[in-house]
């Protein structure tokens, strides 16, 4: 392990990764690249579990499991997100967010 | 007692015709719905003289009283135990009578109209009107209760607005049918109020209970008093202001003279011999609880009367269209007959008033008819109403002259004609009753004679126009029924009317006082030389007439502004001043309300929509913000 390395390093990247992610879904265009963004913040999400549990409670695993759980999860939603992409590719020709605003009044 | 239930034919069969030819008749040609109307009303007037026969003499046992039999009753509507509306059919004197007057006038009617209406485009509407009119004041007629009565007044005032309004390509008959329609309705509305009271007073509608002298209705009423009369005086007086409207009274005559815009027929039936006898019919069916328990009332109606009558005749006198001339002339018989319920009493010879005001009715419907049917027979033959478009007729319509003189000499009360009868009657009741009523009685005979014979020497007399084609007789269809008419014009004052129609059922002796009726025939005659006189011979004596009276003749001439003042009451009273200020509270009070709520939520609709926007990001941009906001005031605030 490191042990010389305090907890607020590992939660300032979780945090600085959490906010490129929002920023990244905020201003890309791009379907895919919004995605992208998704992954970051589940994996900043990610880091914070398993820091906080190294570091608090170093005898119990329930933040490495739930670590691995979000990562399935996420790994089962990048799949559905694809298809939703590919599908809308499909239709609009395009995976440009801003063409694709149907939805509306 | 003998079954009367084939009655229930009489009126039935007029309402099948009417089924049968209103959603049939364009199928089928014209003549075949005219001849299908007029055989209906044949059997009914068949069975009505059948009715008449048993009811008056063969079922009859000499010197009984008449007595008032329900020949049908169906419980109609049942609101409550208390409240129930009852159909039926009342055989009384005066129903049998009327069924007797309706029948006959409705069946001349359309023999009559089988030839004047040959041609028109309308034929089967105008047929299956016409039996839905004999319907409904057939229906009305024989009413046993209060209630039935009102919906049949309707029905009737519904038929005469169709026929009124039957050239409805015409916007002056269009007018005509609302104006009459309105004005009956308007006075509808105090018939309406006056059945409320009087049921309200009495807790019953049936006729049978309320007319009887010694029954609850008349012995318990009256009680409460307001402004000076019962209760039961003023549900009266509303009641009558219902009959008022009907039979054309003074003031809510207006509409009559204008229904003349209907085919000719139509005026002979409805706003002649039938429909406008209506409310006098009401006053006589309800004749002794006015009589006893609300003498006040009956003044009105005499004084009404009386007023109407003098009115109408001098409007007469001036008018030119022939048609306008006989429907003043109506409007003034039948204020006569008013004035006779008016000041007569009950019950045996004092109740002389009651059976003259019924005998006038019966001899003014037949003479009436006629002198309309004539005068339909004339336009028919020159294509105009106006009076001065005719002239010296006489050699080309020699059957009409003929009915039209006797006509105007019934009318003018000249004996042996049927008019002299119950015209004598009426005035030796008024003159036991009324002094004052009786002389303006006296020179509405005047009167009465001298527009008659003006309008015949109008007609018949005088120099010939210049007419489109040499006018014809009419034919066979149309002049039988004159024929007939002139008879029962001539004979019916024979008929033993104090015997049969008296106010309570019972015979009576009355003889004609000549001390009355000698000065009522010198008038007449005076009135008819006078007119001889100025209408001969074209001269300008009818000029110089006028001039010298110019202000009285003017007024008259102008129907007195009655039109003119209902028009300043309502056009620049009512509608300004109550009617625009409504319209304006509803348009912009009202509507501002609703308008302004629907206003408001669509601007704010338009304003928030913007959010609804289809971008994701900007969804997520807010969905964040809000959250980061929420955990800012968690954190910082609590």
């Amino acid at each position: 392990m490191i042990p010389n390395i305090p907890l607020n390093y590992f939660l300032v990247i979780s945090t600085l990764m959490f906010f490129i992610g929002i920023y990244g879904f905020l201003t890309r265009r791009n379907l895919i690249t919004m995605l992208m963004s998704v992954e970051l913040i589940l994996n900043s999400v990610n880091i914070n579990f398993v820091a906080f549990n190294r570091y608090l409670f170093p005898q119990q695993l329930q933040g490495h499991f739930f670590m691995l759980i979000v990562i399935a999860v996420a790994a089962a939603e990048a799949a559905v997100a694809i298809a939703i992409i590919i599908n809308i590719y499909r239709n609009f020709k395009a995976i440009d967010v801003s063409h694709i605003d149907e939805m509306r009044f | 007692m003998t079954d009367y239930t084939y009655t229930l034919l009489i009126p039935l069969i007029p309402f099948l015709v009417f089924v049968a030819v209103g959603l049939g008749g364009h199928k089928v040609k014209p003549v075949v719905s005219g001849l299908i109307g007029t055989s209906g009303l044949g059997i009914s007037a068949i069975l009505s003289y059948m009715t008449a026969i048993k009811y008056f003499f063969s079922a009859h046992v000499a010197g009984a009283p008449y007595t008032a039999l329900k020949a049908f009753e169906v419980n109609w509507l049942h609101l409550t135990d208390k409240l129930t509306i009852n159909l039926g059919i009342l055989l009384d004197p005066i129903s049998v009578m009327m069924l007797v007057v309706v029948t006959t006038v409705s069946f001349m009617v359309h023999l009559y109209s089988l030839g004047y209406m040959k041609g028109d485009p309308g034929y089967y509407r105008f047929f299956s009107f016409l039996s839905l009119f004999s319907f409904s004041m057939l229906g009305l007629v024989i009413a046993t209760n209060i209630f039935q009565m009102y919906i049949f007044w309707e029905l009737v005032g519904v038929s005469s607005f169709l026929l009124i309004g039957f050239y409805y390509e015409k916007p002056s008959a269009v007018a005509a049918s609302k104006k009459a329609f309105i004005v009956t309705r308007f006075a509808d509305l105090g018939f309406l109020i006056g059945i409320l009271m009087l049921s309200f007073l009495t807790g019953t509608f049936d006729f049978q209970t309320l007319t009887d002298p010694h029954g609850p209705a008349i012995t318990n009423a009256g009680g409460i008093a307001f402004m000076g009369m019962s209760v039961l005086t003023w549900s009266l007086i509303f009641i009558f202001v219902g009959g008022a409207g009907k039979s054309a009274m003074f003031p809510l005559h207006i509409w009559l003279p204008d229904a003349m815009e209907g085919p000719t027929p139509v005026s002979a039936l409805i706003h002649a011999a039938t429909m406008v006898v209506a409310g006098v019919y009401l006053v006589a069916r309800l004749f002794p609880i006015y009589s006893i328990a609300a003498p006040d009332a009956l003044h009105v109606v005499a004084w009404v009367g009386g007023i109407s009558s003098l009115f109408a005749a001098v409007i007469a006198c001036t008018q030119t269209d022939i048609k306008r001339v006989l429907a003043y002339s109506t409007m003034s018989q039948i204020g006569y007959m008013m004035l006779a319920l008016g000041v007569s009493g009950y019950g045996g010879e004092e109740g002389l008033g009651f059976m003259a005001s019924n005998f006038h009715l019966f001899t003014h419907a037949m003479f009436k008819a006629l002198l309309f049917l004539g005068a339909g027979a004339i336009i028919h033959a020159v294509h105009s109403n106006e009076m001065g478009d005719m002239g010296g007729l006489r050699k080309y319509l020699p059957v009409t002259h003929i009915t039209f003189l006797i006509a105007c000499l019934t009318i003018s009360g000249i004996p042996p004609f049927s008019g002299f009868f119950s015209k004598d009657e009426i005035l030796t009741a008024a003159f036991h009753g009324n002094k004052l009523l009786f002389w303006i009685e006296y020179i509405v005979a005047g009167l009465t004679a001298f527009y008659m014979f003006r309008l015949y020497y109008n007609i018949f007399w005088g120099k010939e126009r210049h007419y489109h084609h040499t006018p014809q007789e009419a034919p066979a269809v149309m002049t039988i029924p004159l024929v007939f008419l002139a008879f029962a014009s001539v004979f019916s004052g024979f008929l033993p009317f104090h015997d049969l129609v008296t106010s309570d059922g019972k015979a009576f002796e009355s003889s004609i006082d000549w001390m009355i009726a000698v000065p009522s025939i010198l008038v007449g005659l005076v009135g008819i030389i006078l007119a001889t006189v100025m209408y001969r011979k074209e001269s300008n004596l009818p000029d110089k007439v006028a001039s010298t009276v110019k202000h009285l003749y003017k007024w008259a001439h102008h129907k007195f502004y009655m039109d003119e003042l209902y028009l300043f009451v309502t056009k620049k009273i009512i509608f300004r001043y109550i009617s625009a200020p409504v319209a304006w509270f509803d348009r912009h009070i009202i509507d501002g309300i609703m308008n302004g709520v629907a206003g408001i939520i669509q601007f704010s609709a338009y304003t928030i929509k913007g959010f609804q926007s289809g971008r994701i990001q900007q969804y997520a941009f807010v969905f964040i913000t809000g959250s980061i906001a929420l955990v800012l005031i968690y954190v910082y605030l609590f």
